[in-house]
């Protein structure tokens, strides 16, 4: 690399034996390519080869013994979506989902916006300690606290609530999303809250007319983490939502699945149904999926 | 603390640095923001939130670490105090034993094969050619499948009668194999499907660190005669090294976490051969009503966690630190 500041002799010699070397070797680089390509496919065919499969499944009735292989392209047989809306309960479990799905979100960018602003904007001795402590607060893993969390929402009658869990999720989303909030806050110019300060607007009209305008590509990641975690969230509402009229998608699937061993055909349509919206969701609004992903991975 | 900001000139000015230099004030002025004023009223904006992580966060930590001295069943009123029994029982106990070794194999395994599977597939994926946007966005696609859905449509392929894999194995003349009722290799297939799953979070990752490296240093490095690998080891490698960092914390964790696939695919069966940590601490607190040794499995959960998060942390930033 130092060589580089020092264009000589020998480094011009080095790069014009490296091009005839390059045209040698172009043969076997277009077949490492070749390779390449092979390897790539492979693993997009792996990736798509559990919805193929599922939809197979789901598509054809028990006594249909054909291979999972084959699609069912003249007898497709829909009894199973059938079952899985009325003995899984799939699209009100769907519905379930939204409600907290949207709620615990709106919560997460609301709640997490205003803890940020403090955090980010005034950085005392207090205010670095309880923005580690609520950083730090990410490590738990959910499963750990199960008999304390699961032993308080029965004490507060939050068991089977909606209630209850919005309030468990939230929790759970809200250390990342103040962390990300508080970083793009650090990164907002200070000079446009001055001016709205000298112009007399308070804290609360700074805060709402001109950070919270400003903050629109962060809520998007936050929105975009919060909602695919809170919609697939089933290590926690697996116990706290047990009863069929108030279970959220993920754990409906997981008490279908386990009650319908027997008939594979109709856990496959409850899978379907249920991974749709994330679908739909993640074709139309691919980009940001991936943008906001990246920001929340690296923390 | 109003008092102590106030005399705390320096550091306020440290928090908008950047935009006084580029606004070019006049010098002297005192800022004027809210985070730079007296005022300490403004932290009640973060109440609402420390009131959550203090209830359902803060409380049930502690209080966990509390029921793990007991041996409460659960539901009854009475929690008999019975000290470092717990603990003392969850060494001498076999299949925590092998539940642990479980949990490091989901967590380690499943990190190795997101690393070496992610990277390669962000550097075939770096180069331009035709597709490779479909690529990344069907490769990243299970990333946001529910893990309970993904396992489900895993378990279709490896179930006994008419699996998909077994009618691979029956084409070729073999017999049908029990594939997760043998623990071992159940384990490795539950690792397998955790480790395709979310494959797509470290491509993502090694692909945003790759694009961050400028072209300009390969460009010197080919003009100095660095061959394919040389190039790799000696600028990619150390350029991703904020790559590495995020990449392999966040897996480790994911996989230390495993909760959702194992509960569809397995249920931790055969007997308890495929649980982790996790699975096991809600069959012991619901199935065997153990509410205290349960919790006491909780605290060993969230102490590893802990101590892996903030060890691995340690190590890859001061080895950052060493390389800049």
């Amino acid at each position: 690399m130092t060589a580089t500041s020092a264009p000589g002799a020998p480094s011009i010699r080095r790069s014009v034996s490296s091009r005839t070397r390059d045209r040698q070797r172009s043969g076997s680089r277009r077949g490492v390519n070749i390779l390449i390509g092979i390897a790539l496919l492979l693993v997009v065919v792996v990736q798509l080869v559990p919805f193929y499969v599922t939809l197979t499944t789901a598509l054809k009735a028990k006594s249909d013994l054909s291979s999972q292989w084959a699609f069912p392209f003249t007898s497709v047989f829909w009894g199973n979506f059938q079952t899985a809306i009325q003995d899984g309960g799939i699209l009100r479990s769907i519905g379930n989902s939204a409600l907290v799905t949207v709620i615990a979100t709106a919560l997460v960018c609301l709640i997490g916006s205003l803890a940020a602003y403090p955090l980010a904007r005034r950085q005392t001795r207090l205010n670095k300690v309880v923005m580690l402590l609520i950083v730090g607060l990410i490590m738990i893993p959910p499963l750990s606290v199960l008999v304390p969390l699961y032993s308080l929402l029965n004490q507060l009658h939050a068991i089977n609530t909606y209630w209850g869990i919005i309030l468990v999720l939230t929790t759970g989303q809200l250390p990342l999303a103040i962390f990300l909030y508080a970083a793009f806050m650090r990164s907002l110019p200070l000079a446009v809250e001055e001016a709205a300060v000298v112009d007399g607007a308070n804290l609360l009209q700074v805060l709402f007319y001109v950070v919270f305008p400003m903050l629109k590509p962060v809520t998007v990641t936050v929105i975009i983490l919060t909602g695919v975690a809170v919609w697939n969230e089933f290590a926690l509402s697996s116990y706290v939502l047990t009863d069929p009229s108030v279970k959220t998608i993920a754990p409906a699937i997981g008490a279908f699945f386990s009650s319908q061993s027997s008939n594979l055909g109709a856990a496959a349509a409850g899978s379907l149904m249920g991974v749709v919206p994330v679908l739909i969701a993640y074709l139309f609004l691919q980009r940001y999926f991936i943008k906001g992903m990246v920001a929340g991975a690296e923390k | 603390m109003t008092q102590a900001t106030a005399s705390r000139p320096a550091a306020q000015t440290s928090i908008g640095s950047a935009a006084s230099a580029l606004a070019a004030r006049p010098p002297g002025r005192r800022r004027r923001g809210f985070g730079a004023r007296g005022s300490g009223l403004i932290n009640l904006l973060y109440l609402p939130a420390v009131l959550l992580f203090a209830v359902f966060a803060v409380y049930p930590l502690i209080s966990g670490v509390g029921y793990s001295f007991t041996n409460w069943d659960g539901y009854s009123p009475e929690k008999p105090f019975v000290g470092l029994e717990n603990y003392l029982r969850l060494f001498q106990d076999d299949t925590f034993r092998q539940v642990l070794g479980n949990t490091f194999i989901y967590g380690i395994g499943s990190m190795v094969i997101q690393q070496i599977l992610g990277l390669g597939l962000a550097l075939a994926l770096d180069r331009p050619m035709r597709g490779r946007g479909a690529a990344r966005a069907i490769i990243y696609l299970p990333v946001l499948v529910s893990p309970v859905i993904m396992g489900t449509m895993y378990y279709l392929l490896f179930q006994f009668n008419n699996g998909a894999f077994n009618d691979i194995v029956v084409a070729f003349g073999g017999e049908r194999v029990a594939w997760l009722s043998q623990p071992s290799a159940a384990v490795a297939i539950v690792v397998a499907v955790n480790s395709l799953q979310f494959v797509g979070i470290s491509m993502i990752i090694y692909l945003a660190g790759l694009q961050s490296i400028p072209q300009t240093y390969y460009e010197a490095a080919m003009l100095d005669g660095a061959g394919t690998w040389q190039r790799f080891t000696g600028i990619t490698v150390p350029l991703l090294q904020p790559a590495f960092a995020t990449s392999i914390v966040l897996n480790l964790i994911g996989g230390l976490k495993l909760f959702d696939v194992i509960k569809v695919m397995t249920n931790g069966g055969p007997g308890y051969s495929t649980n982790s940590v996790s699975t096991l601490i809600g069959i012991t607190y619901f199935e065997n009503q153990s509410a205290g040794y349960a919790s006491a499995m909780g605290v060993v959960l969230f102490v590893i966690i802990a101590i892996f998060t903030l060890a691995l942390n340690a190590l890859l930033n001061r080895r950052r630190l060493e390389q800049q």
